[in-house]
């Protein structure tokens, strides 16, 4: 059961499945499906940093919300495009990364999570007051994006094409993040991980190193920002709030860190989970809260972790 | 004339506000750094503790009378919470990390708040102030709710205890040798997990305390856990992982902040806030009074 040709050929049949998608699902359940890859996107940039570097954040939705925000901006102000708008929430995410981690990689443990904290905290803030750019606390509705400039209703305005284009940007931005964990670099941040003072003494500069892993994350998080900002056509403070940072957070817990497939998954059990458990029950956060305590006892290292255990058994 | 007192005058006010808010934070923020120091688990569903302690006053004491029933009930109640929190954690302290820690607490909170959340719904609340201390007493010439002085006093006098009893007794001595060496201190013969349980469920405690007391002050809402959690969490951060002294200086300070900041500049308070500690942090990396070790 675990031959290699099984692990070339999984992938491949996941593509086909997620592909065919569109032709099993309803449209309520592949509008779910494209917040999930969306937001897997979201955990496995944050799986970079918590998993194979060893930097536990709590303020991910900073990179994700900034980016919302600037595609909302620009789709608002400048022109509704969907890759331009992409490139602009991409950059500002990069941006604000930059700022951002180069004072929070000075900081360790705990108070890393703080600082990343804080960050996320004080954009919520910022989308929250400054209401002439932003709407405030009621947020800002987007056009219809465009795939081609001048494109009237385009292809985006349909639940079923916009699943192919999140597909498409979902496996670009799954394919970049498992280069960048198996080249050099990703290495060189599982070595941090590992043994800080020994990468130091090697001649790593392990503070360069984090800041490349703080932003590359920040970038891909902007990635998956800009895509949910196009697929809701609305963005609100509460994209860069502690509730975000904190769901991203379980997702990669729940998923397995340090695997990337992990929280893509952890992404799908959670989205399905809350979107289930709310129709069905009004006390689903309860419910949620129960099935948190529960896969911390049972599924000590995550969803992908526990698969490949029953795969080896089998 | 009388210009620059005047505002002298209405800044006492915010001052003894932010003193009494302050004093509140310090009962939330002081467990949360003792339970981090000594098992170095970061309790997120400390903030929820608070939350069922207001909530003991909304349904113990909502005009008021049968406040000190109230105090007690949470107090119990927090003492029996986190002991069963202490028990629930020890079997993954330590060996797993603290992301299993934040995934266990931060579903104890959801739990937490659901359940308050059933029991009364999403209303906001306000208890009275109990009827002896209702009224309000005049303070350089400006009218200061009496009940806001009580929680100054209660609040100095429950820092002080807590402080006595961490510094100048045997239990606090305990207590500090286990944080400092905990399989040291195992080696003398001391049971070490009553006293983890023991300083879980007194912090814990606290909070719910603390709850209670902040309730006349504070609206009694959903959500209000979350902010109360972060505001702690500043807090701790601010006066450093572990140490009393810490939770009480970043606590008023974060109290004063608040209170100039909403006074002042309402549109900025919560980038006073989080720059406040940015900045704490930037020159500090482990807060005022924390060891750098903790940080390393």
């Amino acid at each position: 059961m675990n031959a290699p040709w099984v692990r070339r050929a999984l992938p491949a049949l996941v593509l086909v499945l997620l592909a065919a998608a569109p032709f099993l699902l309803n449209g309520f359940r592949l509008r779910l499906l494209t917040e999930v890859l969306i937001f897997g996107l979201l955990a496995a940039s944050l799986d970079l940093l918590v998993g194979y570097t060893g930097l536990t954040s709590l303020g991910h939705a900073l990179g994700f919300g900034v980016s919302a925000y600037a595609t909302g901006i620009v789709a608002t102000r400048l022109i509704a495009n969907a890759s331009l708008t992409l490139l602009a929430g991409v950059a500002a995410a990069v941006l604000v990364s930059l700022v951002t981690g180069a004072l929070a990689v000075r900081a360790r443990g705990v108070y890393f999570l703080m600082l990343t904290l804080a960050f996320g905290q004080l954009a919520f803030s910022l989308a929250d007051t400054w209401t002439p750019v932003t709407g405030g606390s009621n947020g800002l509705s987007l056009p219809v994006f465009q795939l081609v400039p001048g494109a009237e209703g385009g292809l985006l305005s349909g639940v079923v094409g916009f699943y192919y284009y999140t597909l498409v940007a979902f496996v670009l931005g799954y394919a970049a993040l498992r280069r960048v964990v198996s080249s050099p670099f990703g290495l060189a941040l599982v070595g941090i991980r590992e043994n800080e003072a020994r990468m130091r003494a090697v001649g790593y500069a392990v503070q360069g190193y984090k800041l490349a892993a703080y932003c590359t994350a920040g970038a891909l998080a902007g990635y998956a920002g800009a895509l949910y900002a196009q697929q809701q056509r609305f963005v609100s403070p509460g994209l860069a709030g502690f509730e975000t940072s904190a769901l991203a957070l379980v997702m990669v817990i729940i998923g397995g860190r340090g695997t990337l497939v992990g929280p893509v998954l952890g992404a799908g059990v959670v989205l399905l989970l809350r979107d289930e458990l709310s129709t069905r029950f009004e006390e689903w956060q309860l419910v949620l809260g129960v099935v948190f305590i529960a896969i911390v006892y049972f599924l000590p290292r995550g969803l992908a972790a526990a698969l490949r255990q029953r795969r080896a058994v089998a | 004339m009388g210009g620059l007192e005047d505002l002298v005058d209405a800044y006492a006010v915010t001052v003894l506000n932010g003193l009494a808010r302050g004093l509140v934070l310090f009962l939330i923020a002081v467990g949360l750094s003792l339970i981090f120091g000594l098992m170095d688990v970061l309790n997120l569903a400390h903030g929820a503790v608070f939350l069922l302690g207001g909530y003991a006053a909304v349904q113990l004491a909502p005009t008021g009378d049968g406040f000190l029933v109230a105090l007690a009930v949470a107090a119990v109640l927090g003492l029996l919470l986190g002991g069963g929190m202490a028990a629930a954690v020890r079997p993954i302290a330590g060996r797993r990390g603290h992301l299993d820690q934040a995934l266990l607490t931060l579903g104890a909170s959801y739990v937490l708040a659901e359940i308050a959340a059933i029991v009364w719904g999403d209303g906001y609340y306000s208890p009275l102030a109990p009827p002896a201390v209702a009224s309000s007493v005049t303070v350089l010439g400006q009218a200061f709710p009496a009940y806001r002085l009580v929680v100054i006093v209660v609040g100095l006098v429950l820092a002080l205890a807590v402080y006595l009893l961490f510094e100048r007794t045997q239990i606090g001595a305990l207590v500090r040798a286990t944080v400092a060496d905990r399989g040291m201190v195992a080696s003398l013969g001391v049971n070490t997990t009553v006293v983890l349980v023991g300083v879980f469920a007194v912090g814990t405690a606290l909070a719910a305390v603390g709850g209670v007391l902040g309730a006349p002050i504070l609206t009694v809402r959903p959500g209000i856990d979350r902010q109360v959690l972060l505001l702690a969490l500043i807090t701790v951060v601010i006066g450093g992982l572990g140490s009393i002294r810490g939770a009480l200086i970043g606590a008023l300070l974060i109290g004063q902040v608040e209170a100039l900041g909403v006074a002042l500049l309402p549109q900025f308070a919560a980038f006073l806030l989080f720059g406040a500690m940015a900045a704490v942090l930037l020159v500090r990396p482990a807060g005022l009074f924390g060891s750098l070790a903790e940080a390393r």
